[in-house]
């Protein structure tokens, strides 16, 4: 049945996945990628798929791998800083190749509107991983592209990643999309191949081999493929764009009435590098308009002296190598090289105030209200305050101000322990109940094995909550809303060999106060665990049994 | 017609994109191509949010240029004004008369200068929340009173009808009746 409707671009992603026949689902939930799991987590049981939220990212794609592997059709969905941490079984899939198609769907956050860490160009892990990239620029593509990622891992048997930012994935417009006929949930079979399977030396190297032959099939594919198209223009001047760049330039050239070639590529990698020799073959100038990094320019670069053409091609030194791009600073760009006065948008004018920033806040009722404070009012002047991702990055912010130091998820546990260890200063590391799953146990372990101490405060609301609330180890449900196990960040503490574990309600601010103050003074390392679930979530479920049933085990508490 | 241009701006919390999605799909209703864009995540947690609506014949990019907007909705007085780059010389403001002040947090008084000083005579500014709460007790639809208000006006080229079908598609059917009332509440004041 073919449906016109305003999706999401990340429902898009899960219509195209629906339409491909997906049946198994694993990720991460991070922004701006989150809604595709989310959406799963609704609609999957009465679709025939397994949908799931995996501890981490490594551990999400790693279980695709199995469903690839037995013969099931498999999705895995994370936002940028999740393809770094499951880079290491990313590579060695590449080596092995899919059997079951497999799409992976990565979301960039360029500007980092809600991305702590880096502003991430992740296309960069195409080059490391010799993994096809498609680039989309609107939901109607996300739908697209999501179908035709599984048509290339089928075809060619490797994994494809759709690479989508932030203006693509939280964009909403109007999408066609069919829904297949109801299908049951597929069990596969796992046929033994070790000769496929397993990267062991020597076969890993003749793997590599196989690989860079299957991408030069694949970029021969490519030159076809229509999702590489030129439009337009009898300039001497074009355009190359990608993604979202490409709506920028499409609007710009109408803004300033101007009608040059555009070649707009789908594919980020492998590029089809004949389409590109004959696209500019007879141009002048060429722009490449891109967010962050130039990749595509520095290749057109080599495609075009390769092709011994002589032309000018323009990209960061008209373009900003950070934030995201726009109509305007397009504009500006395509001014610049054709030499053209653009007239800068009409800034209004008798503003007299300036407005200061609004920095996100805990909200109302946050049991983080309760725990915060404490905090900063019992550590002993000099503490240092090591933060992590999550909600409690509020930390960092007025009126907290009680985080000093930032980087991936679960790198507190380390850098905590490498500042105790480096120095005679008490450290005092906030970590959410996520996070924690997520990784922060090795660092765990080895601050117990190498002896540090610092004092471990795990804000534990109960949920994955910044993100949207998605359910996590520690609650007892899953993704699709069945009752699990709650794994107990106390007995894992336990088990690593922590012998100071306080578990307490942070209603019960006293009691906080004094375990505070008690385990600042041992010499190991000690962990309290402020339970208490997140009031916005708690709002959430009041009064809403279709939802309560995705979120509340009656054996937990 | 030229593609139409809405910024709709306000806090985190206030429920700006359940308003995008009831804008985008009363465009479809009535044939438009539409195109939004939305921010999630850290953003929405009680920090500033914008949010961009264009439709018309054919749209391309999600975003609203500088200057562009034809239209600003304006949920919160501050971030209305923290918003106001994407003001032209024509256009529209209905601004929610309500502030949510945090430290370092202007004088209301200044902030309505400055916004009746861009906007001039095209500045509407509306107690939605006050009327919400007096006539429905409920100021969670102060939103959607806006947007009735915004229609009623003739501020949006988009039909009463096509809203309210738009209603019946996007609000679930438990807060249904409360949106089209607080809708329609506009065009009875």
């Amino acid at each position: 049945m073919i449906t016109r409707k305003v999706l999401l671009g990340n429902e898009a992603i899960v219509r195209g996945a629906l339409a491909a026949g997906v049946d198994f689902v694993s990720g991460y939930p991070g922004c701006p990628s989150a809604e595709i799991g989310d959406e799963f987590g609704r609609i999957a049981k009465e679709n025939g798929v397994y949908a799931e939220w995996a501890t981490n990212e490594k551990v999400g794609l790693e279980s695709a791998i199995g469903a690839s592997f037995s013969g099931l059709r498999s999705l895995v969905n994370m936002k940028s800083f999740g393809v770094n941490v499951c880079s290491d079984s990313l590579f060695p899939l590449a080596y092995t190749g899919t059997k079951a198609p497999m799409v992976i769907v990565v979301a960039d956050d360029p500007s980092c509107h809600s991305s702590a860490q880096s502003e991430q160009d992740s296309r960069g892990y195409a080059y490391l991983s010799h993994i096809p990239f498609l680039d989309p620029s609107s939901p109607q593509e996300c739908y697209d592209f999501t179908k035709l990622g599984f048509e290339i891992s089928e075809k060619f048997n490797i994994p494809v990643i759709i690479r989508s930012t932030t203006r693509v994935a939280h964009q909403r417009a109007p999408v066609v999309f069919d829904t297949p006929a109801k299908k049951d949930f597929k069990k596969g079979e796992f046929i033994k191949n070790p000769y496929q399977f397993c990267t062991m030396p020597p076969r890993v190297l003749e793997m590599k081999l196989e690989l860079l032959k299957k991408i030069k099939r694949i970029q021969t594919y490519a030159e076809k493929s229509a999702i590489n198209g030129t439009l337009g223009g009898k300039s001497k001047v074009g355009i190359i764009a990608s993604g979202i760049s490409y709506m920028y330039a499409k609007e710009a050239l109408e803004q300033m009435k101007l009608d040059l070639p555009v070649l707009k590529l789908g594919f980020f990698y492998p590029l089809p590098k004949e389409k590109i020799v004959k696209f500019i073959k007879p141009l002048k100038k060429i722009i490449v308009v891109e967010e962050m990094q130039h990749y595509i320019k520095k290749e057109v670069k080599a495609i075009a002296a390769d092709a011994n053409l002589k032309l000018e091609i323009f990209g960061k030194n008209v373009l900003p190598e950070t934030g995201e791009l726009d109509v305007e600073k397009v504009s500006f760009a395509l001014a610049k090289v054709l030499g053209k006065k653009v007239k800068p948008a009409v800034r209004v004018a008798g503003i007299k105030i300036e407005i200061p920033k609004r920095f996100p806040k805990l909200c109302d009722g946050c049991p983080y209200w309760n725990i915060l404070p404490v905090i900063k009012r019992v550590a002993p002047e000099g503490t240092i305050f090591g933060g992590d991702i999550g909600c409690n990055m509020m930390a960092g912010l007025p009126p907290h101000n009680i985080q000093d130091y930032l980087f991936s998820m679960g790198a507190s546990m380390g850098i905590s322990h490498g500042v105790s260890k480096s120095t005679n200063q008490k450290v005092i590391s906030l970590i959410g109940d996520g996070t924690f799953f997520h990784s922060g146990i090795p660092g765990l372990i080895n601050a117990v094995y190498n002896k540090s101490n610092p004092l471990i405060i795990v804000l534990d609301n109960r949920i994955t909550a910044m993100t949207g609330h998605q359910q996590n180890p520690g609650m007892g449900k899953t993704l699709m809303g069945d009752d699990t196990y709650d794994i107990k960040i106390e007995d894992v503490a336990r088990a690593c060999g922590v012998k100071y574990v306080r578990t307490l309600d942070p209603v019960n601010m006293k009691e906080l106060e004094d375990t505070i103050k008690d385990f600042m003074q041992k010499e190991e390392v000690s962990m309290i665990i402020c339970k208490h679930r997140c009031a916005l979530l708690e709002r959430r479920l009041k009064n809403n049994s279709e939802l309560q049933k995705f979120y509340t085990n009656p054996q937990v508490n | 017609m030229k593609n139409f241009n809405i910024i709709m701006t306000g806090v985190g919390g206030q429920g700006i994109i359940t308003l995008v999605t009831i804008l985008d799909q009363a465009c479809l209703e009535q044939g438009y191509d539409v195109k939004s864009s939305e921010l999630h995540g850290l953003s929405q947690r009680g920090g500033s949010v914008v949010t961009h609506v264009r439709f018309g014949k054919k749209v391309y990019s999600p975003l609203v240029s500088f200057g562009g907007a034809d239209l600003i909705v304006g949920l919160e007085l501050a971030e209305t004004l923290r918003d106001i780059a994407f003001a032209g010389s024509k256009t529209a403001f209905v601004i929610n008369d309500y502030s949510m002040g945090f430290l370092g947090y202007p004088a209301e008084q200044e902030i309505l200068d400055n916004l009746n000083r861009v906007g001039k005579n095209r500045v509407h500014l509306v107690p939605a929340v006050e009327i919400c709460k007096k006539e429905l007790d409920k100021d969670v639809v102060a939103g959607v009173y806006l947007l009735g208000y915004a229609v009623k006006n003739n501020l949006i080229p988009l039909k009463k009808e096509s809203f309210i079908k738009s209603l019946e598609t996007v609000i679930p059917q438990k807060y249904l009746d409360l949106n089209i009332k607080a809708f329609n509440l506009a065009f009875k004041q």
